[in-house]
């Protein structure tokens, strides 16, 4: 890995929302193809700062920079990234007034300037990919929750980013439907795509992911890979986390 | 386990049987309804003997005892003492004035065109509202029909001869008014409704919001009267803006701040994610404010959007105190002719079922509109 490039920088990355501090000098850098795990107690700051990686939500200080371009308000840059940053989002934000298909193929055919027909098979290639093909006539509310986010997953895969992000991507479903969505999640980081993913899904992540980050209050407070950080964790603050997590599940 | 979900399933089973099942019959359907207890049985028949004596009434007064023509002399004077005489509804001056209420003073020999009017509009709006017909070319349908109503009314092309909007009246001022009000007034309020929130142009926002608020704070009368006696004293002498010309102005302006409220109501009750899904996606602001913020949001207000709609149908009669000759007062116009001056109550309900007929119409067509869109999606 010495030789891939920098995917996503976040350099001392601070906001606020009104006088609450809810991200302190973060810094982080992912590299390339490398996947990460953000976890982390409710309210510690994890969808704020995955969300400023794609810019719904803006920093106050510090920098972040994606691709090598960095985030600010020239609007072509943001242009730029957003085209190259994926996301799927906890309650999946489909929307529901379009078909299956025309969600997927909504934002190449305009974005990305493709041909309708070539933004469809690409659509349906994506579809198959997370195993619902036969569903792309049918409205978002005649999906159960798991194909619902599924078909998020392949609508961000459409755009064909180099980065994708998952805020909580199964925090929404039934136990029965995270397995369907993880196995999809899965499926994709074999494909070498970089990957940044909050969740709580512990096996997931000593599966996939090659660094776990521990945010807490704001704050990075861990970092290392999957192994280090469950079994072997130096703050308190992360004991604690840990040992919640387990006692839930 | 096993017993425990048999006895929850037949202790549900007739709480689900309960409602009604599809195929109930109308008598037993009264029965259950209409004639279940003593009380209800009691006030089912009053209702019942108020409404029957209230339907054969009517029927009385506008069937049985009507009179439907009467002689006129040899100088053409209706001879109305018939009407005087009879118990029930003179129709006859419906017969006598239909036209005059229907198209004013347009000139006579050339009603044809005020009626062809009328049809393309009749036509216009059967084909809005066909599903099948929404496409871009509806806008082209539009765009035609609207150049012929205008082609048709003022003459002076095609050999049609030339008439001034001061002799146009009755049915089709009311359709013109309300049809370009709200063609020009929607996409109007849909802009000031965006402007309004928007949170990057505080200049725009702040133009919306004074709009809206000047607008709604005045009745729509002291709008039109402004529109008509006010603002030529502002224009340069000898720059004089066409009556019905101000008076349609004035409804636009009025109707669309009017509508933009409806229209924010929809905005804002979409949810954050839309809007967040759109932007992470890399759409521009007017690609994710037509094909999903929009598309959402209105249909969400339907109901109020066309009660609004309706609401400005019948407000269009207001144009009578700045002297333009609309349905409504082309009805009183013909009651003025001494021979029918008693006969007001026949004319105003035919103009009152022309009124229902549009509106009824309308309201038919929104709710049809609302089942058909809820049944594609679930929500
Ligand atoms: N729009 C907002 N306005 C004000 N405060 C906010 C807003 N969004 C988030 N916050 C606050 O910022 C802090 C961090 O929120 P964030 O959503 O990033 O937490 P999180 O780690 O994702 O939590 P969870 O696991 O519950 O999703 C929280 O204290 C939250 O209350
Ligand atoms: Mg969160």
């Amino acid at each position: 890995m010495s030789e891939a490039k920098d995917a996503i920088v976040l350099d001392k990355v601070n906001k606020w929302y009104g006088a609450m501090h809810v991200l302190r000098d973060v810094s982080l850098t992912i590299q390339e193809k490398e996947r990460v795990v953000v976890c982390g107690p409710s309210g510690s700051g994890k969808s704020t700062m995955i969300r400023c990686i794609n810019r719904l939500e803006t920093h106050q200080a510090g920098h972040i920079f994606v691709d090598g371009i960095e985030l600010t308000d020239d609007t072509r840059a943001l242009d730029a990234i957003r085209r190259d940053v994926g996301m799927v989002f906890q309650s999946f934000n489909l929307f529901p007034h379009l078909t299956i298909l025309e969600n997927c193929t909504l934002a190449p055919i305009w974005v990305r300037k493709i041909p309708k027909a070539q933004a469809e098979e690409l659509a349906m290639s994506f579809l198959e990919r997370v195993k619902i093909p036969e569903q792309a006539k049918k409205y978002p509310g005649q999906l159960s929750g798991g194909q619902q986010q599924r078909v998020a997953i392949a609508r961000a895969l459409c755009m064909q980013p180099k980065i994708m992000l998952f805020d909580e991507p199964t925090s929404a479903l039934d136990p029965e439907m995270i397995k369907e969505v993880l196995d999809t999640m899965i499926e994709l980081a074999g494909s070498g795509m970089t990957m940044v993913c909050v969740t709580h899904e512990m096996g997931f992540a000593r599966q996939v992911a090659h660094r776990v980050v521990f945010m807490d209050r704001g704050e990075i407070v861990e970092s290392g890979p999957p192994a280090q950080i469950f079994e072997d964790p130096q703050t308190d603050r992360l004991k604690l986390f840990l040992s919640q997590i387990l006692r839930g599940h | 386990m096993g017993s425990l979900r048999d006895t929850m399933s037949t202790t549900t089973a007739p709480t689900l049987s309960r409602p009604s099942p599809p195929g109930l019959g109308p008598i037993a359907w009264a029965r259950t309804n209409l004639f279940g207890s003593w009380v209800s049985t009691a006030v089912s028949l009053a209702l019942l003997y108020i409404v029957a004596r209230a339907v054969l009434g009517f029927a009385e007064w506008a069937l049985v005892g009507a009179v439907w023509t009467v002689p006129y002399s040899a100088t053409g004077i209706a001879q109305t003492a018939v009407c005087q005489t009879a118990h029930g509804a003179c129709w006859a001056v419906i017969h006598d004035k239909y036209r005059l209420i229907l198209f004013g003073r347009y000139p006579f020999a050339e009603q044809w065109r005020p009626a062809i009017v009328v049809l393309i509009f009749i036509a216009l709006y059967t084909v809005s509202a066909i599903r099948w017909f929404w496409r871009k070319e509806l806008a082209l349908i539009w765009v035609a029909a609207l150049t012929a109503v205008g082609v048709l009314m003022w003459g002076g092309v095609f050999g049609l001869k030339p008439v001034p909007n001061d002799e146009w009246g009755g049915l089709p001022i009311t359709l013109i008014l309300a049809t370009f009000g709200i063609a020009f007034a929607f996409p109007l309020a849909v802009l000031v409704a965006l402007g309004r929130r928007s949170t990057e142009l505080p200049a725009v926002k702040t133009l919306c919001v004074v709009y809206v608020e000047l607008i709604r704070g005045v009745p729509l009368i002291s709008v039109l009267f402004m529109a008509s006696v006010m603002f030529p004293l502002f224009m340069p002498a000898g720059v004089n803006i066409d009556k019905l010309l101000r008076a349609q102005i004035a409804i636009i302006l009025f109707a669309a701040a009017y509508l933009a409220e409806v229209v924010r109501g929809g905005l804002q009750a979409l949810p954050k994610g839309q809007t967040e899904a759109a932007d992470a996606m890399g759409l521009s602001y007017w690609q994710k404010t037509s094909f999903i913020i929009l598309p959402q949001a209105l249909r969400l207000v339907i109901p109020p959007l066309v009660n609004t709609f309706i609401g400005f149908f019948k407000d269009t009669s207001l144009v009578l105190i700045i002297g333009l000759f609309d349905l409504l007062t082309m009805g009183k116009v013909a009651l003025s002719d001494p021979p029918w001056q008693s006969f007001s109550t026949e004319v105003y309900v035919v103009l009152g079922l022309i009124y229902i007929a549009f509106c009824y119409a309308m309201s038919r067509y929104s709710r049809g509109l609302e089942q058909e869109l809820n049944a594609s999606q679930r929500r």
